[in-house]
């Protein structure tokens, strides 16, 4: 444990409305802990450069999965293992809840939060792609009033977003009611359980008469963020599944993506299966 | 013969405690008045220290800081020779060098004036490669930058060449890996010139530590006390490294006259302390069209880090094992281990044995494909029996048969059978299958005239009522020397096993019973207690305080009266080598070890051709190891050594940049979680050899040997790549698939 | 709720006792139940989450204590290994002493406590199910298979009602 604690504070708050005028107040200061999965880790290490944090793992208005007949809105404290345990995104949005599932294990599922995985904005995280190809939109609430936007565009940069330093991530929301698509997601990691991704895959289509009537296609850990394939649908929006589509589809992918090399794995090897899984996908679509 | 406890699965002596979190690891001790310790290390793997600076915003007067100077008498961490510093004085060489230490009540803020002070080092040229150290054009260590080297010679391979059939040749390479047991390094010292030196800690050998003590401090053997505390795991890990670190809590202790802790987060174990010796080897061989293998030219190289330390053993391990369990007429090893800008490399279990042994199985396979023949048919024309000579000289005694063996784990793993219908179905698949094998042998104890030189003690002592307690030097870190000491003392008393008392090492109190390594544990040191028992016994009988046949309530009525007639009754035994070995260390010939395991070991596997994940499937585990004292215990040795050489195999790529280990985390050095690991299937044949207690020959370090190469011959099975290093990562073979598919 | 500077006074439950435990707000639990309550049987073996060595179970659920701040604790039940065994060992305890489920013992008393949250999710586990819930849970001993032999013996035990 090398931090030296006396130099940090967390501070708990009554509501959301402490939080808000708080966080109005200071903008800046503060930034928010919820269940501590990456800060902790960070602090362990000595390398968490931020040192004033409000803690929202109990806010009660920040917590909470709701169904609606169109939507359903989960709260950013909402844990991985809330996350898994809900029946309807079970059903309606497996894509999520198999990133949560296979998000460190289960202790790991237990504390971390929706809401935090945004928030840290990291390349490799496990639940964005699946958040991206639902169409996930985010509310962003200050002291100021509240607005929802697409999560699509939510990250400019390696770790930039579209947060203001007096707003917080709120809630999460999954247009529900949409028929007939094919899912996958894969998570290439390091080993079988526990692992950070190498790569990851979400994708999502609706095939009709051999043709990719509609797709969404999301990857994690090849760009500096994680990154919704825009370029490379369009390709795909429309067309007959072929081989020669396949071929076209996953040279574009290599254009549209910029995998790195680290300590983890190669830019080659992420481009390479970064392209594989979008062929397996393809392939995936053109089965019955 | 019925037996009471040898061969039944007795439970684990300190397994309550284990099971209930009451057991004692070092970081769960604390003294009063304790202050806690760190270490300041070199940022840089080569240069002259020229200052050393304290930020002004730590109150330093309360800090205790130790430098180079203040060492009482030798700046050495002693091993086999002094090269090795304790604390860098004018002169770093490699990154992570302990270069000053520094203690405070305050953990914390000791963290904080640990990051406060800076080393300010003119950087010197370095060296990271075996390549560059051959190379020579910096010499970093001795005339030649070479620690050791060893010429190994059967017959004349010379002669072969011309006539041979087909030469096959090849070269591979092994990785560093990190034993990563759970609980990392730890120690507690006390300190003075009134008392001497008191260490605790997590530790393999506490005469090692005992001896590096006495020599870093001039204090002769009665003043330094080295206890073991409960061990999290050691793997070799914990061999020779904590004699650097005891030394360093001692000093700390010294300088402050306070008990001083100094534990290791993950992150610092991992990145300073030792691991297992990179390597390279060249093989080449020849053999005739009937497969049978004519000559073995083999070149072995490992590299030892910037010190010496173990370095020439596990080299002369791993040239001994270089040639394998085979008849082989003509061989010659040709092996070195060389200096590098590293963090010394140090023991891991296998300890040379499964650096040589991933080459020569993985060549094996290449030789047999060059010759048309099956690798197990290659393998059954070559294999060695009982009369043939192995690559030292070595006639082997023991009644080996490895045909036997690879059948059972052949029929065990239903090898044949799931090869061809891989092989079948594979065509045309996204996932491919593999079988794979290899056959080995491990030595146990210590080289040549090592058990001699190390003249290994241990003692027994009965109490007036009838317990009877076991002083020996050996540590428990979870193979189960408690349970099996107990086990054979019990056996041979005639008493229960709850009657055993083990004595927890402390070199106040027990004799040196030689390094817990090698394998040595059950057939040297457990050989000790057994004769050490018997004698015991017959002295109660020859006494007439026992009759011939007695129960627990009779042997304690027996050690009390002895007791009281004549005084401690105490049995102690010293080793003796079996007759009728020799080795001579200058040719590196003669019988190299008195015992071996032999094994074949066979892995499935699956690989995703999309993303070149392997998934290790199921695996067999087959080996003759003398006489299975606790079957639980020795599976689980088993099965926990095949989960280390998974790791070896696949997962655990220690990433170097500048000498130093960058993921030094376990986020990113990988080892198996239970979903990695297959269902291993252990499978023991027991030929008992006769200078071990109850037949017993040694195993903990056998798995490491052949499970890499099984695994890897599996992989080339499944997908055509021609394997050659380990560890066998997907972004290595994505590579070798897109070749071997172009 | 901040007593003195830096300070929290969390109440809590530990092993069904009622606590009060001090220290900073990002104390890490591990450090706060091993140095203030002196149960040195929750271990660290990485302080990062990975290895599972630390777990305990706080309201029920599984949790690496190495990454819970002494402030999340208000309020909590927590149970540790100290607290598992009650009159006689749990029957997991049993089965990991009676089919060798511990060598060195470190990663122990986490790995018991994952078994014992897997169990109170799944009574009845397949042994994919137990290798998935003990996956946090790092060995670097046993190899895994006496640890899920065990588990699987304390779940034929418990059906007996033993």
């Amino acid at each position: 444990m090398r931090a030296y604690l006396p130099a940090y504070h967390l501070e708990a708050v009554r509501d959301l409305n402490e939080l808000l005028a708080r966080l109005n107040r200071e903008p800046g200061r503060w930034k928010l802990f919820a269940g501590g999965t990456d800060l902790m880790v960070l602090l362990e290490a000595g390398k968490l450069p931020h040192r004033n944090f409000l803690s929202v793992w109990k806010l009660a208005e920040l917590r909470g999965i709701e169904v609606a007949s169109d939507s359903v809105t989960i709260g950013a404290a909402t844990t991985y293992t809330e996350l898994r345990n809900n029946d309807t995104l079970a059903r309606e949005f497996p894509l999520l809840c198999q990133a949560a599932s296979e998000t460190g294990a289960i202790a790991t599922q237990n504390r971390g939060t929706i809401g935090g995985n945004i928030a840290n904005a990291s390349p490799a995280a496990d639940s964005p792609p699946a958040l991206l190809v639902y169409d996930a939109e985010i509310e962003l609430v200050s002291a100021r009033g509240t607005r929802w936007r697409p999560f699509h565009g939510f990250y400019s940069a390696y770790k930039q977003m579209d947060l203001r330093a007096d707003e917080l991530i709120r809630r999460i929301r999954l247009p529900r009611g949409q028929k007939n698509w094919r899912f996958h997601y894969r998570k290439v990691g390091t080993r079988r359980a526990q692992a950070i991704s190498k790569v990851c895959f979400a994708g999502r289509a609706r095939v009709e008469n051999g043709r990719i009537a509609d797709v969404r296609l999301a990857f994690g850990s090849v760009a500096p963020i994680v990154l919704r394939a825009i370029q490379t649908e369009r390709l795909l929006r429309g067309e007959k599944i072929s081989p020669a589509l396949g071929r076209a589809a996953s040279d574009q992918l290599a254009r549209e993506i910029a995998p790195i090399d680290d300590m983890r794995s190669t830019a080659h090897y992420r481009r390479r299966v970064a392209q594989n899984l979008l062929a397996g996908f393809i392939d995936l679509l053109s089965s019955h | 013969m019925e037996t009471r406890f040898i061969g039944k699965s007795v439970q684990r002596k300190e397994g309550p405690e284990k099971v209930t979190g009451s057991a004692q690891y070092l970081d769960d001790l604390a003294f009063p008045g304790m202050l806690h310790g760190a270490t300041v290390r070199s940022p840089i793997p080569r240069g002259r220290i020229r200052a050393i600076n304290f930020r002004p915003h730590i109150p330093w007067n309360e800090f205790t800081i130790v430098r180079a100077a203040d060492i009482p008498c030798k700046n050495c961490v002693a091993l086999i020779i002094d090269d090795q510093p304790c604390l860098a004085a004018e002169v770093v060489n490699h990154a992570e060098e302990p270069v000053l230490l520094l203690a405070h009540p305050d953990k914390y803020l000791l963290e904080e004036a640990r990051r406060a002070v800076q080393i300010e080092i003119e950087p010197l040229p370095a060296v990271f490669t075996i390549e560059e150290s051959l190379a020579r054009k910096q010499i970093i260590w001795g005339n030649d930058n070479v620690f050791k080297s060893f010429l190994m010679e059967k017959g004349d391979v010379d002669e072969v060449w011309a006539s041979a059939d087909l030469i096959v040749e090849g070269r591979y390479e092994t990785g560093a890996q990190e034993q990563l047991y759970i609980e990392p390094q730890g120690m507690i010292a006390r300190a003075s010139e009134a008392e001497g030196v008191t260490v605790w800690g997590s530790l393999q050998c506490p005469y090692y530590v005992h001896k590096a003590l006495m020599k870093l401090f001039g204090l002769p053997k009665e003043r330094i006390r080295v206890v073991q505390t409960e061990t999290g795991g050691g793997f070799g890990g914990k061999e020779e490294y904590p004699s650097m670190l005891a030394a360093h809590a001692a000093l700390l202790a010294w300088k402050s006259g306070k008990p001083v802790k100094i534990v290791y987060d993950r992150a610092e174990d991992m990145v300073a302390t030792t691991k297992r010796h990179p390597s390279q080897t060249r093989h080449r061989t020849a053999v005739a069209r009937d497969g049978k293998i004519l000559a073995m030219d083999i070149d072995f190289t490992i590299d030892g880090g910037a010190y010496q330390t173990l370095s020439p053993v596990v080299l002369s391990r791993g040239t001994i094992h270089a040639a394998g369990p085979y008849n082989c007429p003509n061989v010659r090893v040709r092996s070195r281990a060389v200096a590098t800008n590293a963090p010394p490399h140090g023991a891991f279990r296998g300890f040379g044995a499964p650096q040589s042994v991933f080459a020569l199985e993985r060549h094996l396979d290449r030789v047999a494909q060059a010759v048309g023949l099956a690798p197990d048919e290659l393998r059954r024309r070559n294999f060695i029996r009982e009369g043939g000579t192995l690559a030292f000289g070595q006639i082997v005694r023991e009644k080996v048969d490895m045909e036997r063996l690879m059948r059972r784990a052949f029929d065990a793993s239903d090898y044949y059978a799931k090869r061809s219908r891989f092989e079948s179905e594979n065509v045309g698949s996204v996932i491919k299958k593999g079988t794979g094998f290899a056959a080995f042998l491990h030595g146990a104890g210590f080289t040549g005239s090592g058990e001699e030189y190390l003249a290994s003690e241990a003692l027994l002592e009965a109490t007036p009522e009838g317990r009877v307690r076991v002083l020996a030097g050996s540590t428990e870190m979870g193979q189960g020397t408690k349970t099996i000491f107990s086990q054979i003392a019990a056996e041979t008393l005639g008493i229960g096993c709850d009657r055993i008392d083990i004595v927890q090492p402390d070199t106040a109190d027990v004799p040196n019973s030689g390094p817990t390594v090698a394998s040595r544990t059950a057939m040297i040191v457990g050989g000790l207690v057994e004769s050490a028992a018997r004698a015991m016994r017959e002295t109660l009988l020859h006494a007439g305080l026992l009759k011939p046949r007695y129960d627990s309530i009779s042997f304690a009525q027996a050690c009390n009266r002895y007791i009281g007639q004549f005084g401690p009754l105490r049995s102690f035994v010293k080793y003796q080598h079996p007759q009728g070995l020799h080795w001579d260390d200058e040719k590196y010939q003669g019988d190299a070890y008195s015992a071996y395991a032999w094994a074949v070991y066979v892995a499935e596997v699956s690989v995703d051709m999309r993303t070149a994940e392997i998934h290790v499937d199921d695996f067999v585990a087959v080996q003759e190891v003398g006489k299975v004292i606790n079957p639980t215990l020795a599976a689980g040795q088993i099965e926990g050594g095949v989960a280390q050489g998974i790791g070896l195999a696949l997962y655990e790529n220690v990433v170097w940049q500048q000498g130093r280990m960058v993921n030094g985390q376990m986020t990113n050095y990988i080892m198996p979680t239970s979903m990695d690991v297959p269902p291993i299937r252990v499978l023991f044949e027991e030929i008992p050899y006769g200078h071990g207690p109850a037949g017993a020959k040694g195993i903990g370090e056998l798995p490491l040997d052949g499970t890499a190469p099984a695994i890897a011959n599996a992989i080339a099975h499944a997908t055509g790549a021609d394997v050659r290093r380990i560890p066998i990562t997907p972004e290595v073979l994505l590579e070798m698939l897109e070749q071997v598919h172009a | 709720m901040p007593d003195s500077v830096g300070k929290v006074r969390v109440h809590c439950r530990v092993n069904g006792r009622a606590v009060i435990l001090e220290g900073h707000p990002m104390a890490r639990l591990l450090d706060v139940l091993r140095d203030e309550l002196r149960l040195t049987g929750t271990k660290e073996g990485c302080g990062e989450g990975e290895c599972g060595a630390c777990s305990v179970e706080m309201d029920g659920a599984l949790v690496n204590s190495c990454l819970v701040p002494l402030m999340h604790a208000e309020g909590s039940e927590i149970l540790t290994i100290e607290g598992v065994a009650r009159e006689r060992l749990h029957p997991i305890q049993q089965a990991f002493l009676e089919h060798g489920g511990t060598q060195c013992g470190i990663c122990t008393p986490g790995m018991i406590l994952a078994a014992l949250n897997l169990l109170s999710r799944h009574p009845k586990p397949t042994e994919t199910e137990i290798r998935e819930g003990l996956a946090g849970n790092l060995c670097r001993c046993t190899g895994y298979t006496k640890i899920f032999e065990s588990v699987l013996q304390a779940c034929r035990e418990s059906e007996r009602g033993s």
